[in-house]
């Protein structure tokens, strides 16, 4: 659709007449958003729940839906061909507003001619050419750039077309064999209820239930909305499990509409504000692609004409980078020397999180800062996460009390199987204490995209500084180390504009100079108000594009509090959300293509003929004054080459994808792999799991083997799937040190259902091994038929249920399930599968030391896989 | 029903409450109560147990094993009940008439308050309570319980837990207007088809003269660990003292009968 956030906002949800909740348990994760669904099912909204557990969330819902943790395609899939095979889509708006009519290259082979691949793939080296995905008649990718295949993922919000435009050859009628909806007809043809019902685990009535409650509440009348979170991105497939979703939103006509949408729930305060103004090595602000040293073209107007589309508001990326280097650089980005486009670093390949700890672990990386996370509780393989860490020269760990990440070197489970040795480790490790929100002014960017801005109350006490107060004196004294430098390579640094004014004895920078640095300037040096003010030509400067206006006036827009009683339902006025205080994205799509609403009951954005502009509750996500009846000219560019009655502005072609032609790495429709560790084979297609994913080999690595298909999977017969739980935060660190919440649960537990426990002679209240071939782990048991065994392909699969809050330190204390699961990882945007892998249980408390190690040992020699763990053969 | 103003009430609406527990951390942190043990209960999700000294909050999760409704694909064959339970702030609170200190008095607000500096720790309370509410600590035997959050409610401020409550599950006002809005929303439950919704302690009637803090369940009582017939222990008190009166008496008699009839 466009942009790399929720489409909708949580008080929106009030609206909906169905809302399915689908790889989130909201009511647990986010209890206070979740008091919008309790809104509309008091209104009298069908709330539906989709989850391998029934949780908190279930209790409340009208419908839980048991489902086999990473079969989520199928039954999404199998909506999606219920709406196709019924004649259920909103067909007005499906013509109108999804690219539904384009005609796909004549080149271009579906999963169903392949068995499970699409054209393009090159199995050396594992990745697609995606020319054949594109749009018939349309210029392809130069192939320079398919060297950044991993790379692109996160940037322009996650998959739209740099390049593109509208498609040169339509078909209005739909009928065009080659026609993006008789393509998607072709391709969910064999995502039937029978499939659900063997792959899922799900009874067909239970679907059906789902699937027409979909139908019933979407069209002119009707929204529904579904909500997510890692419960779906954390796959090897993850990215198009909400792109299956998406599809499903655009054929009902529910996006951009009030009630409608698809919300992202993010689980910490700032997710959002951290791909924003991004802790990801490969997109810069504003979800500007970062350079790449092997994309050929060095240079900023190289760097323009692959970033910027012939239609849409990416038609203005120079603008926007040109602002965002103005911005860093200051003065010293001019014309002449290209705004100072070579000071930005390149990447060189995939950098992300999970590539730097196996290059870590391997020697290659000498120091690592650590802030906001503890990846050695909260990543996947945490076995892996340690070993690396232990090879640093050094190590930052900023957090509030001593994670453990920074205590690996003394207290990892490692140290007592022996595996590591504390006299060995050679890691230089600093502690420094941070302080927290209420010690430090700044802004969160939450869940859907709203800037709100706190306050400090309190001083930090001692050696806590913000992160603020960090990193600009940190940069500072660099710079002072460097002053003298006459280097080319220390220019960028030395150039760089670092002068936010600092107040009080510890010369704290104000925070608000930051924003107004985000929001951006004009010529004279005044705060801008919106995007649309910034230039190409270095006369305006702006930190990150789509922040723009969340200062203007030069007031502070984030911290605006005015309560939502004195506001309509809409709230325009609390905070601020990103893009121009759009609450709704694409609203534009809640007007019929002549501007009028699709129904009174669902009014919020429309033309009004009188003023000739949009109006309505919110923002127009539109220009505001373009008619429903504009034609662009020969020659437009940007959002004037789009049509009046294009509501998705960052595409080029202003049409929402249902077929992607371009961004996506694994494929342009979703298609049903399993995870890469499952008990089962895939039932629908040859190809086992996503071929497209990322499966480091790596000494600490190992891989359980694949499916059932090969007997000796038996070693680890059942799936296990991670979550949180209300009571405790991510990976601890903030929730087991704090005795009001570790009192409420004390103790890592996995949950069983009463026949797995039977089975394997588990006891309520007991205790538990949990084994994979990384490693084993204990928790106490709690048997409970939210967790229910499933009948899937003719046999019954087990789950087990895993929190993943614990590790060794704080008050209460226990082993980390992260510790069980391989780096295996979506390839579009490199998160890590933790929702399903597969494991053994066993009765009793685990082996200390090194008998720990021995038992892992032996369950890998029974499964087959000594002497080379990390080897995986075949078509897996 | 006094000169300061309407008596005050929680009305906790269980078929919102989602578990999260808000209730019981808020309360803790704003009234400063004890951690109360790190104890795996292995009693679903609840790990606090019961109503205490050191718990003045409490939710009850329950989980029960039910039959899949046939034919319209609903339902996993599981529900989980969770209800935010606390201090009953009773009409007729026996807690109040054994405290033979005055630590427990009867606010302006129509809520029963332990002041923890008149308690002397004599623990007559506790067997008073016919919801097992009141509690010693262990280290000076003094009582404590839900104050109601009686210095935020002479703020003009709503109780920690129910300003914490994201659903509304627990909800605070004047009790008349809260069993009013309660009666409404049993009847729309029933209506929508939740035949087994019902209130507890919203009957002046009853045996505690109705509740100050009332609940909408979605089963029997029991099932949430809250009695089915709460009685004020008080009640029988003044039967009591009068049935000994007259035992004393008779006695009296008897024996001043015998003497009497000794003199012969």
């Amino acid at each position: 659709m466009g942009r790399g956030g929720a489409t909708t906002f949580q008080q929106d949800l009030r609206n909906s007449d169905c809302i399915v909740i689908m790889g989130s348990n909201m009511a647990e994760c986010h209890p206070v958003g979740f008091q919008w669904v309790m809104e509309a099912k008091q209104r009298g909204a069908k709330v539906i729940h989709i989850d391998p557990r029934f949780t908190r969330t279930s209790a409340v819902a009208d419908v839980h839906v048991p489902v086999r943790a990473g079969s989520d395609i199928v039954f999404l899939g199998a909506v999606v061909n219920h709406i196709l095979a019924n004649g259920r889509e909103f067909r007005e708006y499906v013509e109108a507003y999804t690219n539904a009519s384009a005609i796909i290259d004549p080149g271009f082979r579906d999963t169903e001619d392949l068995d499970g691949l699409f054209s393009g793939w090159d199995p050396d080296r594992r990745i697609y050419d995606t020319a054949t995905w594109q749009y018939e008649g349309l210029d392809v990718l130069p192939a320079a750039a398919h060297a950044e295949g991993a790379a692109v993922g996160e940037a322009h919000g996650q998959g739209s077309s740099l390049h593109g435009g509208r498609p040169p050859s339509v078909d209005p009628t739909l009928q065009h064999p080659r026609c993006v909806f008789q393509l998607l007809r072709r391709h969910f043809a064999r995502y039937t209820p029978e499939r659900v019902e063997e792959v899922c685990g799900v009874p067909r009535d239970m679907f059906l239930e789902v699937a027409e409650a979909l139908c019933a509440n979407s069209g002119r009348e009707r929204t529904s909305a579904f909500c997510y979170a890692v419960g779906w991105t954390q796959h090897s497939v993850g990215v198009q499990y909400i792109r299956t979703a998406a599809i499903i939103q655009l054929l009902l006509g529910n996006v951009g509409r009030p009630g409608g949408g698809i919300l992202a729930l993010r689980g910490h305060a700032s997710i959002q504000g951290s791909t924003d103004i991004p802790t990801l090595y490969n997109i810069l602000p504003g979800y500007l692609s970062m350079p790449h040293a092997g994309g050929g073209v060095q240079t900023l107007s190289g760097y323009v004409e692959r970033t910027s589309a012939p239609g849409g508001f990416w038609g203005h990326s120079d603008s926007y980078i040109v602002s965002l280097l103005k911005a860093w650089w200051g003065p010293a980005a001019t014309a002449e020397n290209d705004f100072c486009f070579d000071y930005l670093p390149r990447i060189t390949g995939d950098h992300s999180t999970y590539q730097t700890a196996l290059d870590m672990a391997d020697g290659k990386v000498p120091g690592f800062f650590v802030i906001g996370e503890n990846p050695a509780v909260g990543s996947a393989n945490g076995k892996l996460h340690r070993q690396a860490l232990a090879k640093l020269d050094w190590l930052v760990v900023r957090d509030f009390c001593e994670i453990e990440t920074a205590s690996f070197w003394y207290d990892a489970p490692e140290i007592e199987t022996g595996e590591l040795r504390t006299q060995e480790i050679a890691t230089e490790v600093f502690f420094l204490p941070a302080a927290t929100h209420t010690e430090k002014d700044g802004s969160f960017t939450n869940t859907q995209r709203l800037l709100q801005w706190h306050h400090a109350a309190v001083v930090p006490e001692g050696d806590c500084r913000s992160d603020l107060w960090f990193y600009f004196h940190l940069g500072r004294v660099i710079r002072d180390k460097l002053a003298a430098s006459p280097l080319e390579r220390d220019r960028p640094v030395l150039d760089l504009t670092w002068d936010y004014p600092t107040s009080g004895p510890r010369a704290e920078p104000d925070a608000e100079a930051v924003l107004r640095e985000i929001n951006g300037w004009g010529p004279d040096g005044a705060a801008l108000s919106s995007y649309t003010e910034l230039r190409a030509d270095g006369s305006t400067a702006c930190g990150c594009w789509i922040y723009c206006g969340c200062f203007a006036q030069e007031n502070n827009q984030t911290a605006r509090r005015r309560p939502g009683q004195d506001q309509h339902w809409v709230a325009p006025e609390w905070g601020w959300a990103w893009p121009a205080n759009r609450r709704i994205l694409y609203n534009r799509a809640s007007a019929d293509p002549q501007g009028r609403p699709w129904s009174e009951r669902k009014r919020y954005v429309w033309w009004d003929g009188d003023q000739g502009r949009w109006s309505g509750f919110d923002v127009p996500d539109f220009k505001v004054d373009m008619a429903p009846d504009y034609v662009p000219p020969d020659g437009a560019t940007a959002e004037d080459a789009l049509r009046g009655d294009e509501p998705f502005v960052m595409q080029a072609d202003g049409r929402g994808w249902l077929f992607v032609p371009n961004g996506l790495v694994d494929g342009p429709l979703p298609v049903h792999y399993e995870p890469h560790e499952s008990p089962c084979a895939n039932p629908l297609y040859a190809q086992q799991a996503n071929p497209a994913r990322q499966r480091p080999r790596h000494r600490h690595n190992p891989f359980n083997p694949a499916s059932e298909g090969r007997g000796e999977a038996r070693a680890f017969p059942y799936v296990m799937t991670t979550y949180r739980l209300t009571e405790h935060h991510t990976a601890g660190g903030m929730s087991r040190t704090v005795a009001y919440l570790s009192e409420l649960q004390p103790e890592m537990f996995c949950e069983v259902s009463p026949e797995l426990a039977a089975e394997r002679q588990l006891v309520h209240g007991g205790w538990a091994t949990i084994v994979s071939t990384r490693t084993a782990i204990e928790a106490r048991v709690m048997v409970t038929r939210r967790v229910a065994p499933l009948r899937v392909g003719g046999r019954i699969v087990h789950q087990v249920g895993l929190p993943y809050h614990w590790g060794q330190r704080g008050l209460s204390t226990g082993d980390s399930a992260n510790d069980l699961f391989p780096v295996a990882l979506d390839p579009n945007v490199h998160i890590q599968e933790v929702k399903a892998a597969t494991c053994d249980i066993r009765p009793g408390r685990r082996p200390r030391g090194p008998a720990l190690v021995a038992l892992v040992e032996d369950y890998r020699r029974r499964a087959g896989q000594a002497p080379d763990p990390g080897a995986d053969g075949g078509r897996a | 029903m006094n000169e300061h103003g309407p008596r005050v009430g929680f009305f906790t609406d269980t078929s919102v409450c989602i578990g999260c527990k808000a209730c019981e951390v808020a309360c803790k942190e704003w009234n400063g109560v004890p951690e109360d043990g790190l104890d795996f209960r292995a009693t679903s999700y609840d790990n606090t147990g019961m109503l205490g000294a050191n718990s003045w909050r409490h939710v009850a999760f329950v989980e029960q094993a039910r039959p899949v409704p046939s034919g319209d694909g609903g339902g996993s064959g599981v529900r989980w009940l969770m209800s935010s339970d606390v201090c009953k702030h009773c009409t007729r609170a026996a807690c109040l008439d054994v405290c033979p200190t005055g630590a427990l008095f009867r606010s302006e607000f129509g809520t029963v308050v332990v002041q923890a500096d008149v308690c002397n720790g004599c623990g007559y309370c506790v067997p008073a309570c016919p919801f097992g509410v009141i509690d010693q600590r262990k280290d000076d035997g003094r009582a404590w319980k839900c104050t109601f959050c009686y210095d935020r409610l002479g703020a003009g401020l709503e109780p920690a837990c129910a300003q914490a409550c994201p659903t509304d599950s627990i909800q605070f006002g004047p009790l008349d207007e809260l069993r009013a809005r309660a009666a409404r929303r049993v009847s729309r439950l029933q209506e929508q088809g939740t035949a087994e919704a019902r209130l507890y302690g919203h009957d002046q009637g009853d045996g505690v003269g109705g509740a100050g803090a009332f609940f909408l369940l979605l089963d029997d009582p029991e099932v949430y660990g809250l009695p089915p017939d709460p009685v004020v222990t008080t009640r029988d008190l003044a039967g009591m003292w009068r049935a000994a009166a007259a035992a004393a008496l008779s006695l009296a008699a008897g024996v001043a009968a015998v003497f009497a009839g000794s003199r012969r």
